[in-house]
């Protein structure tokens, strides 16, 4: 009897231990980067595009790198959008009574979720050479679009899922159409989870590298047109942070809260709007 | 009448279209690495290519083994750090924990999850080097801190918050009147935990490793940061590595100007393609095998 409770008491105070030690990194690595790159960080930083290059000039910001990071994102989420969003409610509505191809379907998103940016860059890089496009912000799109695709498609897929089958049935009852359920109904009906799908893909987006290393360019100017390279920021804090002097690198560090510091407002205001939209269901 | 049925038709039509182009991706992806890769693979077999420890594109050696041990050994060290790690932590926010700390934890985990991965890679110059430099001393060993231990300790942070998630996602879906059957015939906590808990769960803690591992398999920018980038097979935790993603993104510039190489790193990238999509693949049956009888 006495070894069981020593036993317990160790095991108990082990997972203790370990989950305090998750909260301290994590807490940690919050620190830290934030902690370096305020010291670096100014409004010039944020207003003005590199001058003298990205990685040996220590003047200018990285606007270029936070709108070119923005317009890839936003495109990408658009066109995710156009995509994910009719083969989520296909796959709710058209497809409801195939459980075996749902079934399928599902574990193909998901396997296809788990595929590394790196080879989805690699593959963007192969369709680039094949459709004759250069490194540019069309490429980077094209390119994270199919890398958001299933994150989109799943996310909105599982808010769908929850939506009760009478709903759909009275629908029906009432005479309307498949797209019109889809468009009047489960649209509005799901529309938290769908700003949350879209937000959690624009996060994903705005901070992936490997995607864009290949497919997207790198450049000191905020590009005009999609035929154009883009700058993004992942990309120019590697960049600033492999430099020579010091306080470029000191410049990465900034521009890594900048990109932290999105990532947590595009994170808050997910939760926050979600909870706004919710009002609109029917229970 | 006739009207709404006409945009119904396309409606669904433009669904399907959108479900048809995201069914073919995988394949693309698949077919268009491969047909990338045929180059090389008609001129060096390929056992040669996974077993070859020379690498010398201008000479037209291309032996992956240094890459592909890199990438395995990363993967591992980072594996013992978070695994243990993560199921102790998933057992205690369970099981042991107040309610308010787990829901406390739950949004803390979704963020850190979505932390980019420049982002740790940034910590991991900052806080990871240094403390490996000072790990080395300890051995009097000199050595620059860009290694494999760093790679694999940054990778299990970034790990973490994914693979604590599932953990957490699977231990729950264990149904409660197991654990209180075993309770009610006198078993500890713990006991219950190590007997039931853990059994009821395995093939979902397994999947939950699984996909954890194949995320650190792919992942490229935060290792390719602090690992170093020597092409050789690593000998000790202290030297530096080159893992298959960073052999990748390292080298896209010059890849088009030395015949056969951008056909090499093709291959390089559908290696890690075929592994993860077989590692993922198996461990989502897992999951959801145990799903259909909850």
């Amino acid at each position: 009897m006495r070894r069981k409770n020593i036993e317990e008491r160790i095991f108990k105070s082990l997972a203790a231990a370990a989950t305090y030690l998750i909260i301290a990194v994590l807490l940690f690595l919050i620190v830290v980067i934030l902690k370096n790159g305020l010291r670096a960080l100014d409004w010039g930083m944020l207003t003005k595009v590199p001058q003298g290059g990205f990685y040996f000039g220590e003047e200018g910001g990285i606007l270029n790198a936070i709108v070119g990071s923005f317009y890839l994102a936003l495109g990408a989420t658009f066109l995710a959008f156009i995509i994910g969003l009719p083969v989520a409610l296909y796959m709710n509505i058209h497809l409801l009574r195939q459980r075996f191809w749902l079934n399928r379907i599902r574990f193909l998103l998901d396997v296809l979720w788990g595929v590394p940016s790196i080879v989805y860059g690699a593959f963007g890089f192969t369709l680039m050479l094949l459709l004759g496009l250069r490194a540019s912000l069309l490429a980077g799109i094209l390119t994270v679009t199919l890398l958001i695709v299933p994150i989109m498609i799943r996310s909105m897929d599982e808010v769908l899922q929850t939506i009760p089958r009478g709903l759909l049935e009275s629908a029906y009852a009432l005479g309307s159409t498949r797209s019109e359920v889809a468009i009047k109904v489960y649209i509005r009906q799901a529309l938290p989870g769908v700003i949350t799908a879209l937000l959690l893909s624009f996060g994903r987006g705005i901070g992936d590298a490997a995607a864009v290393l290949f497919t997207a360019g790198y450049t000191d100017y905020i590009p005009t047109s999609l035929n154009q390279p883009t700058a993004t920021l992942p990309l120019a804090i590697f960049f600033q942070l492999s430099s020579p002097i010091p306080a470029v690198r000191e410049r990465a560090y900034a521009s890594a809260v900048v990109l932290t510091v999105i990532i947590l407002i595009v994170s808050l205001a997910a939760r926050l709007l979600s909870a706004k939209y919710r009002e609109h269901v029917i229970k | 009448m006739h009207r709404r049925k006409i945009i119904d038709r396309l409606i669904s039509g433009w669904m399907a279209a959108g479900l048809f182009f995201v069914l073919m991706i995988p394949l693309a992806i698949g077919l268009g690495l491969v047909l990338k890769s045929l180059p090389i693979l008609k001129i060096l077999a390929l056992p040669e290519l996974l077993g070859g420890s020379i690498w010398k594109p201008l000479s037209g050696q291309f032996g992956f083994k240094p890459f592909i041990l890199s990438s395995v050994y990363v993967t591992l060290i980072s594996f013992l750090i978070a695994g243990p790690v993560c199921l102790l932590s998933a057992i205690y926010l369970t099981q042991y924990a107040s309610r308010r700390l787990l829901s406390l934890m739950q949004p803390v985990i979704d963020i850190l999850a979505g932390i980019p991965s420049v982002v740790y890679g940034v910590w991991g110059v900052l806080v990871i080097v240094p403390f490996v430099i000072r790990l080395a001393e300890l051995r009097e060993v000199a050595i620059s801190g860009y290694c494999l231990l760093s790679g694999g300790i940054v990778l299990a942070v970034m790990s973490i918050p994914f693979i604590l998630n599932i953990l957490i996602e699977v231990i729950q879906a264990i149904p409660i009147e197991l654990k209180e059957a075993s309770l009610s015939v006198g078993a500890s906590y713990w006991e219950t935990i190590k007997w039931v808990l853990l059994r009821a769960g395995f093939s979902g803690i397994m999947a939950a490793f699984g996909l954890g591992i194949s995320k650190a398999l792919g992942e490229t920018i935060a290792v390719l940061m602090v690992v170093g980038n020597v092409v050789q097979i690593p000998q000790s935790l202290f030297e530096a590595g080159y893992p298959l993603p960073a052999l990748i993104a390292n080298n896209y510039g010059e890849m088009m100007s030395i015949p056969l190489y951008d056909s090499a790193l093709m291959f390089g990238a559908l290696i890690l393609f075929v592994i993860i999509v077989l590692f993922n693949g198996l461990a989502r049956l897992a999951i959801n095998h145990g799903e259909r009888y909850r």
